[in-house]
């Protein structure tokens, strides 16, 4: 297993450089590399958007993906994500809120809007699993059907509060619904990564109490894992990083899905794998992604959520399809 | 004798919220090297029971004693070197290897944040091979029977080397050939181990003889303990199943058991 985690580590860590590499290169306006540092203007086109944009890709990507896996794991359920159990809506009503009431401010150094986006998408997540949960047991058709109730109910909501608080700007309202990685500048991806790589480590070290449980969590407790407090770490951790994900690039939906299957198509089952696979391959899609939206039209953009969204949409469809215990949920 | 006992449960006390499989006072000794049936009908309260020998629930009242040492003062990880269980069924939906299923009971031994090595490997190929699943062990075990899975979960339970193996219908789903084994191989490990079993089976007929002891529960209290010859007894199965029909006789060294017409 150690043998497939080099390998796997190896090889996506190759298809992340590949794919931050032609993210940087591809874009709808023409950057002159030989004259980055001398022109003005191919400086600022780099540094301030097409690079910032990238990093935020890349942390998006990661971050989803990561969550998506882990999500997967504790519930046993392969179609869980972010997105499907209503946390990423969640995070974006909580987001839009803060945003519409002005809130600019920072407390202890993090902005409010990402305290803001945490607490939506930790109460959407509770929701989803308390309306799911009958005893100790979760369904698993509850879970996802309640999750993306209450995705569509949160997305209404978001789409009401920017329809009243900035009638005029239906292009504000569509980066909370579908999603976008715009961004100016490099410090927002700097305090995401503050909250967001510690998340990352702690989900990461957990890859093996998640392997026991995506096996079956009774067992799990008899080999020593402490379910409860995994869940609520997990809960916690995963609220937070799709909290702050969503604040800054709204609701991207299906990466947390498509992403941790396609490690485990080619790397197999075991999470210790699957979750920094993830990670890397999170990061990797979601830039190729948003590079594909870049390019795709002769002018102007798709944004992201767009692209994630027709590709995850067929790809969650093939995998009902594929697996038929999945469909009997 | 209280220091002879591996696990012992003294004067348990549980209910569910709704107050269904209650258990009352059940006091038990698990002595090490031994196999203990737990029979009873349906809704007496047996997996309750092997689910708090377990630890998986916490009862109101009473004490299970892991080594004369209080269950829950045991750290999960030593405590899982020590017990192992076995579900009645698993629900795997990912398509895991059998091997790697197997080989995740060695976590408890394992280093927390390594992989299993040479030896873990070489312990989980054993495990399949005990439990007769070796040709098993590169299938994915959602694609396995239910009786396959079940030998693949009692590998897995077999690979943590416990001093105490418990069971919660282990045989339910296996055919008559892989009943026996599951059987030989349990008092195999009785025998060179020193295991200390317990499981909870509805077939009296088959490995009733096997047994060094079977505990009858009736409502959710331990209605009788023995030997089994003294458990399979017409009158007593006939209170525990309540149904007057249960007949037993004894052939040689067996006990057969059936309902009258």
């Amino acid at each position: 297993m150690k043998a497939t985690l080099i390998k796997a580590m190896a090889i996506l860590t190759l298809v992340l450089a590949v794919s931050t590499a032609a993210a940087l290169l591809i874009g709808s306006q023409k950057i002159d590399f030989a004259r980055l540092l001398s022109d003005p203007f191919s400086r600022t086109l780099f540094f301030r958007l097409r690079l910032p944009r990238v990093l935020m890709g890349l942390t998006i990507g990661a971050s989803l993906a990561v969550t998506g896996a882990t999500l997967q794991a504790l519930f046993r359920n392969p179609l869980a994500d972010p997105y499907t159990l209503g946390i990423s809506g969640g995070g974006a009503l909580g987001a839009s809120v803060a945003i519409a009431l002005g809130w600019g401010a920072r407390v202890a150094g993090v902005p409010l809007v990402f305290l803001a986006s945490f607490a939506g998408a930790i109460l959407a997540a509770s929701l989803v699993i308390a309306i799911a949960r009958t005893g100790a047991v979760v369904l698993p058709g509850a879970l996802l059907l309640s999750g993306v109730v209450v995705n569509l109910v949160s997305l209404a909501a978001v789409m009401t509060i920017e329809y009243v608080a900035a009638p005029n700007n239906s292009l504000e309202i569509l980066r909370w619904i579908v999603g976008s990685l715009d961004v100016i500048g490099i410090a927002p991806v700097g305090y995401m990564l503050v909250l967001l790589v510690p998340s990352w480590l702690a989900l990461l070290a957990l890859s093996r109490q998640l392997n026991l449980l995506a096996i079956d969590e009774d067992t799990a407790a008899t080999l020593g894992v402490n379910v409860r407090r995994v869940e609520t770490v997990v809960h916690t951790l995963c609220s937070l990083v799709v909290g702050v994900t969503v604040a800054m690039g709204g609701s991207i939906g299906f990466v947390g899905l498509i992403v941790p299957h396609a490690v485990r198509l080619m790397f197999g089952e075991d999470l210790r794998v699957v979750l920094p696979g993830s990670l890397l391959l999170g990061a990797a899609f979601l830039v190729l992604a948003d590079a594909l939206g870049r390019s795709v039209l002769p002018s102007g953009e798709l944004p992201v959520g767009a692209i994630t969204g027709l590709l995850g949409g067929p790809a969650f469809l093939w995998l009902l399809r594929r697996r038929r215990q999945y469909a009997a949920m | 004798m209280p220091s002879s006992s591996l696990l012992e449960a003294r004067r348990l006390d549980f209910s569910y919220p709704d107050g269904a499989h209650a258990i009352r006072g059940i006091s038990l000794s698990i002595p090490p090297a031994t196999l203990t049936a737990v029979i009873g009908s349906n809704g007496s309260g047996k997996s309750t029971f092997i689910r708090l020998l377990a630890g998986l629930l916490r009862p109101a009242a009473g004490e299970i004693l892991l080594d004369n040492k209080p269950l829950e003062a045991w750290p999960p990880r030593l405590r899982a070197r020590e017990i192992a269980y076995m579900p009645q069924a698993t629900m795997t939906v990912f398509p895991f290897r059998a091997i790697d299923v197997v080989l995740s009971g060695r976590t408890p031994h394992a280093p927390r944040f390594g992989f299993e090595n040479e030896r873990d490997h070489a312990i989980a190929i054993e495990a399949l091979e005990a439990a007769g699943a070796s040709h098993l062990a590169q299938r994915q075990v959602t694609a396995l029977s239910g009786g396959e899975k079940q030998m693949v979960i009692l590998a897995r339970a077999l690979a943590q080397q416990p001093r105490v193996l418990l069971l919660d219908e282990p045989a339910a789903a296996l055919d008559l050939k892989h009943r026996a084994e599951l059987m030989r191989t349990l008092a195999h490990l009785r025998d060179t181990r020193g295991l200390g079993v317990v499981m909870v089976t509805h077939d009296l007929q088959l490995t009733g003889c096997i047994f060094d002891r079977m505990v009858a529960l009736r409502c959710g209290e331990l209605a009788e303990q023995g030997r089994p010859e003294e458990i399979l007894q017409s009158a007593l199965l006939a209170q525990i199943y309540d149904d007057p029909k249960v007949r037993t006789a004894r052939i040689g060294d067996q006990t057969m058991v059936w309902i009258d017409k």
